[in-house]
């Protein structure tokens, strides 16, 4: 099975191939390293660009304005910050032109911890993002949802942040991405870039299909029926084994992938927790003005008279950064026993 | 930068017969008056009379705008009364169109004559300031002077400054990708004040639009008014020339007189030549005056500068090419043209509070959180 970074890369191939897509470009993304996490190796239209975000950001935008198709990418989300404005200002091209430019762009970038990767290569983004009007927000959890999610981002009309979760990104899946080939080995030879001199080698890249994650829907990856846990990305991973381990002590907890941030999937949270009655929402960017929080808000509104507790939001701590040691790391975003813990409180409220 | 004499075109102007280096209001008498009209006559006199029209059009209409936020007609007032004799020569030699075949316009927010050129009606502006439901550009939403007009290619104008210019080298970009397939491909134009060149993007854009052998399609301009709102030029930039900027990137830089339309036309002309033959950035400078100050925030009143048209009135009347009455006419036509278009869009309706979610998504696709 492909790991998320070779879907990734399939994605983008299928998108330079068949959808039109000119330029997949950054930092270090085009040869001969073809991105630091090998996500646009082999890629025909990947070239690097200089090391200067904002010069990346705006370059996509003016593509986007002429008509051109590109996926552009931020090494890591710690150096997006500097571009805030002109992600605000791609967001807003279709409302301040009275819908006459749109914004056809996808804007790539590793987020979260959980590679040692110290203060300035672990940071979140996605309460950032949803404060981004205008823009789509995805983060895959798997690498056959990264394969569809990109498709979906490059044919939208509409800026689209495609948020990876760094830490899964050599996490192989365990669904077939159309036309991959069975064995890993053999997708490993046809894509996989060799260690060394790479000037002569080309990919020779399996006849990937189309495959779409619509953006918007969520997925459940759990099912249960005493509490509902909505979270994305990386943490995917960790609450579904949470919830596995807690099903053996008779809690049965259902988890969302919500898998678009922005537009979510409210009528997926709403039916779980309508049936559920509980809920926790679980993330790893910092606990203040988190978008959890949101979502925490909105089950207050709507649905209040049908909890039986009080929603909770799991976040990273509000800290500056995340400290380098594993205690420091640890201690700062949430990890299985916190999730567990989590949910065990607010199974022991009582209504 | 030196020029040689060339023969006298239109569109094509060829060379002129003067060294283009001066600065705003120094070389209005003596000699170098003598070398203008030399060079006013390898203009074509049509061309000539037109960009005057224009020129005073384009005024006529910024007064007309001040005019409508002074009443309480607007909420804000920014534009470009002093930039005339740069913006209009501009608009007359963009090729226009929509789509990378033509040429971009990244423009800032002192736009106006370079619009009134290439054809903008004035209600159009109007519409703008007055924040109409009309309001092509914006639909009511933006400042006056934030035009968008994407069958010309002009990109929509935003207040952050100096964005324009690192977001022209995409549009470049796509130019430069036609262009390497023998398509037919403009180039990208860039406007904006000398204060903004402090910002990155300034360097981003020559950076990029320079990479060896990547080399793009970008026409900088820079309209050097000498003024950042309240804060002057010389307190702030060490550099002699915004322009001398462009040297370390091996980019052609020009410094020219923007207060003069002939010099203006020819800097610009030449500057679109050598961009289309060779695919490669220019850097140009043009020094202007500011007239209302930086915008209705500090007053909107006339302040002391050269006033480019009134320059200019007087060099065509000196050279017999009108007569003062023409111009008092030209004057109240376009008068009389602002008076009735802001009339008539008093008239029209206003944006309604449910078209704030109009064009969040394409196709107006649901971003309403509570309707998810």
């Amino acid at each position: 099975m492909a790991n998320m970074a070779q879907a990734i890369r399939m994605a983008l191939h299928y998108g330079e191939s068949k959808l039109g897509v000119t330029d997949i470009f950054g930092e270090d993304v085009g040869a001969p390293l073809g991105g630091v996490f090998t996500a646009t190796q082999g890629l025909k239209t990947a070239w690097n660009s200089p090391l200067d975000e904002r010069g990346i950001v705006s370059t996509a935008i003016g593509l986007g304005l002429a008509g051109d198709r590109c996926v552009a990418e931020i090494q890591f989300c710690d150096y997006i910050f500097n571009t805030i404005d002109l992600l605000k200002m791609a967001g807003n091209t279709l409302w301040c032109s009275n819908g006459q430019y749109n914004m056809p762009i996808v804007l790539m970038t590793p987020v979260g911890a959980g590679i040692r990767g110290s203060v300035y290569h672990s940071h979140s983004f996605d309460a950032w993002a949803t404060r981004l009007p205008g823009w789509k927000v995805v983060m895959p959890s798997t690498p056959l949802d990264a394969y569809g999610l990109m498709i979906s981002a490059i044919k939208d009309p509409n800026p689209v942040l495609f948020l990876k979760p760094k830490a899964l990104m050599r996490i192989k899946g365990e669904e077939l991405i159309p036309g991959e080939p069975l064995e890993e080995k053999e997708l490993k030879a046809m894509i996989d870039a060799p260690i060394g001199d790479r000037s002569k080698w080309k990919p020779r890249w399996p006849a990937v299909g189309e495959f779409e994650i619509p953006i918007g829907k969520g997925k459940i990856t759990r099912e249960g029926n005493d509490i509902t846990v909505v979270t994305y990305g990386r943490h995917v991973l960790m609450c579904n084994k949470v919830a596995d381990d807690l099903a053996t002590a008779g809690i049965s907890a259902e988890v969302i992938d919500l898998r678009s941030l922005y537009p979510y999937d409210w009528s997926m949270i709403r039916e779980s927790v309508r049936k559920t009655g509980r809920v926790l929402f679980v993330n790893e960017d910092t606990e203040v003005t988190n978008f959890g929080e949101h979502l925490a808000y909105r089950v207050t509104q709507e649905l209040f008279y049908e909890l039986l507790a009080r929603p909770r939001v799991l976040a990273g701590k509000n800290l500056p950064g995340i400290g380098l040691h594993p205690n420091l790391e640890e201690a700062s975003v949430p990890h299985g026993h916190d999730i567990e813990v989590a949910i065990q409180e607010v199974m022991a409220e009582v209504p | 930068m030196a020029r040689t004499v060339g023969k006298a075109v239109g569109k094509s102007p060829g060379k002129l017969p003067i060294k283009a280096s001066g600065r705003s209001g120094k070389k209005a008498s003596g000699k170098a008056a003598g070398a203008r009209d030399r060079a006013l006559g390898l203009l074509d006199k049509k061309l000539v009379l037109n960009m005057l029209d224009l020129m005073v059009k384009s005024r006529a209409l910024e007064e007309r705008l001040i005019k409508v936020y002074k009443t309480g007609d607007a909420y804000f007032w920014i534009g470009a009364p002093g930039e005339e004799a740069f913006g209009v020569p501009l608009g007359l030699l963009v090729d226009k169109g929509h789509g990378p075949a033509h040429d971009f316009l990244h423009l800032h927010y002192r736009g106006t004559p370079t619009l009134v050129a290439m054809g903008m009606p004035m209600i159009d502006s109007i519409r703008l300031i007055m924040n109409r439901a009309t309001d092509s550009s914006t639909g009511g939403r933006n400042f006056a002077n934030h035009y968008c007009f994407p069958k010309w290619n002009v990109v929509p104008v935003g207040s952050p400054i100096e964005v324009q210019y690192s977001m022209a080298v995409g549009t470049a970009m796509a130019q430069r990708r036609r262009k390497m397939k023998k398509e037919k491909a403009g180039v990208s134009i860039v406007t904006g004040g000398d204060a903004g060149s402090a910002e990155g993007d300034f360097a981003s854009c020559m950076i990029w639009s320079s990479r060896p052998g990547a080399e793009l399609p970008v026409y900088m301009t820079v309209q050097n008014n000498k003024w950042g709102i309240s804060t002057n030029y010389d307190s702030q930039h060490g550099e002699k020339h915004v322009s001398d900027r462009g040297k370390a990137f091996g980019i052609r830089t020009n410094v020219v007189d923007g207060n003069d339309p002939i010099e203006s036309y020819f800097a610009i002309s030449q500057d679109l030549e050598y961009i289309r033959k060779n695919t490669k950035p220019v850097l140009t400078e043009f020094m202007v005056s500011r007239l209302y100050g930086h915008s209705s925030a500090s007053g909107a009143n006339r302040e002391n500068g050269e006033c480019p048209i009134e320059r200019f009135e007087k060099r065509l009347v000196d050279s017999k090419y009108i007569t003062t009455g023409f111009v008092k006419e030209l004057w109240q036509q376009y008068d009389d043209e602002s008076r009735d278009a802001a009339e008539k869009v008093r008239a029209e309706g206003v944006p309604t509070a449910e078209s704030v979610w109009d064009h969040i998504y394409v196709g107006s696709e649901n971003a309403d959180w509570r309707k998810f």
